[in-house]
């Protein structure tokens, strides 16, 4: 059996999920009688396989996403520089070993897409939301099982679209992940926004639509099907924040969409809603009246919401890891939930602060800047009372908990330069530099990551019922905060200088050429962390088989629902009765016990919190 | 050869690497799970305080590294309300970062989990929580105030006296028109461009277009306000003027404004600098296609008379795109040295 691993990525996750417990990977395929093999590991109706269907689909991407990125540094960083290999798998778009410009821009473009949406927001929300939602509320499965696995299957088909057009003649789309008309709009304005474009369109509205199935079931598992005595103040925060998270999705992703079919009929149906007084390739258009910032406004309306989509799980995960870890309860948990509420809110009202140098009207600018510092807030609020959880703590440092203390770190980092961007007179000077590049890689680049990997540490076991390497982590972590840092930092001293992001080269400015140096270290630094990456996807995947096996249903002596159930849980989670709930997510070291699970009944002389 | 070779090195560094992981591992497992996790609280912690102690140093090298390399002081009067701006976040935000990242990692080491030791029940204290949240609020609404206030000065209408020029964006270069002696720009319409003698589409009908003039540069005179009116001939386009410290996109079909006060002249620049080369540049800061990266144009700064100089010296768009079938009318010479006073005045 072990030659089908190799098969499929699919028939990975076989190997791992050998279910009731029998333990050494022999049994795996004996269940045909009450599953098939179809119905078990491809269209699995099962949360649990949902989740490692959109954890391993989401590390594929991020592999590509990541080779991308090291594919444009390669030329940031050595722009004099031949690389033959380059040729032999770019073929014309790096003819000498150079890469082209266009190619550049389409890796960038690429890039970006792949790991906002495809490994962010799906491989992030979507792995952790339907693993531990049901888990942690106390369900047998999501809402609706079925929109579940059509989530997945959409998602899966906006996968495949992507990544076919990364193979037509034309290439991919090369305007920028924002997507931009009319650049994105005329085929004769850049030759990625020929038929590259029109299935990146394709492809992310079928994106939307999985997202849309996939928040619906969270928001109303979360909301219908919570075990006895589960009110919602005693959810752990990871659900609260899968919550929000939903929430943001549902009301955004559809303007999106919206934004980008009307960016299909601008292509194709001859409307003119983003299109106005252009004249291209020597030809005058005949488009009048449009407003090619309407989309700006209907992109951003989603795009900035998107970021708490993406940050908002992850710290729902450091809530709960930093708490299990420092064996204390999260500090502050209603002000918790309450910032995590506030940033909800505030995410719809300041997304043209992505837009102040579009010619908005400065009074209306104003109100934005007004909103967008306003986050500050929340957000200073959730690190103070991060900070607060490690005081005084008993602190185990797994790999999962030192993710969440980096993530802690990096996201101070980037929210403090969060303050500079969105005083709307700093923007001015520092818009589309590096300085952005620098604060949003920090802020929701780096600091997603560490979330996700604190989350893929902390719940492997739950996942495959073995450890990952912990020495492994120990390094994979240490390289990554050390590496995030230096390629980042100095960023946003090209920011301050002017140095404009999305340039192939900078040889030809007197203003910026500067940084070539530098530029070269940040490039070296890019290549040796991405190999620490692939040292942690093959901690992933030899774990899966080889790792060191579970003894016990609760490794990290948790209070949550999801370590009450078998090591391998079946289809329906408990094998009995779901468990009754009768106390918060986080009695750690309270009165002299180490953890007191949620399923204990509150004793009579306990003290109350 | 040397290819192979590099692929190798890592891969056997990976086997390296994984070889200790899995020993370490198979130690842990004989030692006890206690005593292997006692250890490697002890590693990492400790790594936590190294980390904190020579990454505040690492911050406080790159700043010093890199300081040379930053802009010189801003170029525009506008842009020194910015700088300020910029200074005074820089210090709040560099002290929040400083004690934030020290207290992180300073309790990551001190509260490592130890043998006997037992982690403070502390859930909740309002108090705290009140802190913590009005002193942000406090810091964060004197930074929107003052920020605000320069964003209102400098997105104000411009002044009255400024002159006009305009800037057009296309793939991938700049078109800058200059109003001539009536120091007024003539009407244009897209459906006029042609590359070949009309690339920003004038109107040949409106006489104030006559004595227009095109040029690749932006030149400006010293100590003057200048409305920049900013537009687009196909994709959006942003006119990035970073020793200015401004910005504003070019939106094809809505015309954006910008001005500004330039306070030196490029040779007052390139004294101060001690940058013989020193030049002012205009970049493209919004992607606009394959050629975004090249898409510049140079700034020269200058006082009155150079500039008025160099005006009269440019052919007017009008003559490129009528040339001279009618000889009897001699339009060289006189009509454009007439028309410098009247520039120095564009706008009125």
């Amino acid at each position: 059996m072990s030659n089908e691993a190799t098969l499929h990525s699919q028939d990975l996750l076989h190997h791992g999920t050998v279910e009731h417990g029998h333990g050494n990977g022999h049994n795996g395929h004996d269940h045909h009688h009450e599953e098939t093999f179809i119905s078990k590991y491809v269209f699995s109706m099962d949360h649990k396989m949902i989740a490692k269907q959109f954890l391993i689909t989401g590390i594929i991407w991020a592999i590509i996403g990541a080779f991308f990125s090291v594919l444009f540094r390669l030329q940031l960083g050595y722009p004099d520089a031949t690389f033959p290999w380059l040729e032999s798998i770019l073929g014309h778009w790096a003819e000498g070993g150079r890469i082209t410009a266009e190619a550049y821009y389409a890796l960038v473009t690429m890039h970006g897409t792949i790991l906002v949406f495809f490994v962010l927001t799906a491989g992030l929300s979507g792995t952790f939301s339907n693993l531990l939602i049901p888990l942690q509320v106390g369900a047998r499965d999501m809402a609706s099982p079925f929109m579940n696995m059509l989530s997945y299957w959409f998602f899966f088909l906006a996968s495949v679209l992507m990544m076919s057009s990364l193979f037509v003649q034309t290439g991919p789309a090369s305007g920028g992940w924002t997507a931009y008309p009319p650049l994105s709009a005329l085929g004769d304005a850049s030759i990625g926004s020929k038929i590259g474009m029109d299935l990146w369109l394709m492809s992310m509205a079928i994106f939307v639509v999985s997202s849309l199935l996939g928040s619906l079931n969270y928001i109303s598992t979360i909301l219908n099907m919570r075990t006895k005595g589960m009110s919602m103040t005693k959810m752990p925060l990871t659900i609260w924040a899968f919550f929000f998270t939903a929430v943001l999705g549902v009301l955004s992703f559809p303007v999106l969409l919206s934004g980008f079919v009307l960016l299909l009929f601008d292509r194709h149906g001859g409307t003119s809603f983003y299109l106005s007084e252009l004249f291209v390739q020597g030809k005058i258009l005949p488009n009048e009246g449009g407003s090619a910032i309407l989309y700006q406004h209907l992109f951003w309306f989603l795009g900035h919401p998107e970021v708490y989509i993406i940050i908002l799980p992850a710290m729902g995960i450091v809530s709960e890891v930093l708490a299990v870890n420092s064996r204390k309860p999260i500090f502050g948990y209603l002000a918790m939930v309450g910032s995590i509420f506030a940033i909800t809110i505030l995410a719809f009202l300041v997304w043209a602060h992505h837009m102040f140098v579009t010619g908005l009207n400065p009074f209306l600018g104003a109100f934005f800047v007004l909103l967008t510092l306003l986050i500050a807030v929340p957000s200073a609020i959730k690190v103070f009372n991060w900070i607060t959880t490690i005081w005084r703590g008993n602190i185990r440092f797994t790999p999962a908990s030192l993710f969440s203390i980096g993530f802690v770190s990096t996201f101070i980092s980037g929210g403090l330069t969060g303050i500079w961007l969105g005083n709307s007179s700093i923007d001015i000077h520092l818009h589309d530099t590096y300085f952005v590049i620098a604060h949003f890689h920090i802020v929701m680049g780096v600091s997603a990551f560490f979330g996700m990997f604190a989350g893929i540490y902390h719940w492997f076991p739950k996942l495959y019922g073995r450890y990952m390497n912990q020495t492994l982590g120990f390094i994979h972590f240490w390289i990554t905060l050390i590496g995030a840092y230096l390629i980042f930092w100095p960023m946003h001293y090209e920011g301050m200088a002017g140095m404009p992001r999305r340039y192939f080269d900078y040889s030809n400015w007197t203003s910026f050429s500067q940084f070539g140096g530098l530029n070269q270290f940040i490039s070296f630094v890019v290549i040796i962390v991405f190999a620490t990456q692939l040292l942690f996807v093959f901690n992933f995947f030899y774990s899966i088989f080889k790792g060191r096996k579970l003894t016990t249903p609760n490794p990290w002596e948790a209070t949550t629902l999801e370590w009450t159930t078998p090591i391998h849980p079946g289809h329906g989670n408990w094998p009995g009765e779901i468990p009754e709930v009768h106390r918060w997510a986080y009695d750690y070291s309270k009165d002299g016990k180490d953890f007191i699970p949620q399923t204990v009944p509150v004793s009579a002389d306990e003290s109350s919190h | 050869m040397s290819g192979f070779l590099a692929v190798l090195v890592v891969v056997l560094i990976f086997v390296v690497i994984f070889q200790i992981a899995k020993a370490s591992e198979y130690v842990s497992i004989l030692k006890g799970e206690k005593k292997s996790r006692e250890q490697s609280n002890r590693i990492n912690g400790f790594l936590m305080i190294v980390f904190l102690v020579l990454g505040l140093i690492g911050v406080w090298w790159c700043h010093d590294l890199l300081e040379t390399k930053m802009l010189p002081e801003s170029a525009s009067e506008q842009g020194e309300g910015i700088d300020h701006l910029i200074k005074v976040t820089f210090i709040i935000t560099i002290a929040v970062f400083v004690v934030t990242q020290i207290l992180l990692f300073w309790f990551a080491y001190k509260y490592q989990e130890k043998e006997g030791k037992t982690a403070f029940y502390f859930p909740h204290n309002n108090k705290l929580e009140v802190i913590w949240t009005v002193i942000p609020a406090i810091v964060l609404t004197v930074l929107v105030a003052f920020g605000i206030r320069h964003w209102l000065r400098i997105t104000s209408e411009a002044p009255k006296d400024a002159m006009v020029v305009e800037v057009t964006g296309k793939q991938f270069n700049w078109l800058i028109r200059y109003p001539g002696k009536d120091g007024q720009l003539g009407r244009k319409s897209f459906k006029n461009i042609n590359n070949e003698n009309n690339p920003v589409g004038q109107d040949w009908t409106d006489s104030l277009n006559h004595d227009d003039i095109i040029a690749p540069d932006l030149h400006l005179v010293v100590n003057k306000n200048v409305k920049l009116i900013i537009g687009s001939r196909d994709v959006v386009h942003d006119v990035g003027l970073p020793h200015f410290r401004l910005k504003m996109d070019a939106v094809p079909g809505i015309p954006t404004t910008l001005w500004l006060t330039p306070k030196y002249t490029t040779a007052e620049m390139k004294k101060r600098t001690g940058n013989p080369d020193f030049v002012y540049e205009l970049s493209c800061d919004q992607m606009c296609g394959s050629g975004h990266y090249s898409m510049k144009a140079n700034i020269i700064v200058e006082t009155q008379e150079e500039y008025d100089t160099w005006l009269a010296a440019q052919p007017t768009q009008y003559a490129q795109a009528h040339p001279a079938p009618k000889p009897a009318v001699e339009p060289g010479k006189p009509a454009a040295a007439d028309s410098t006073k009247a520039v120095a005045l564009a706008g009125k």
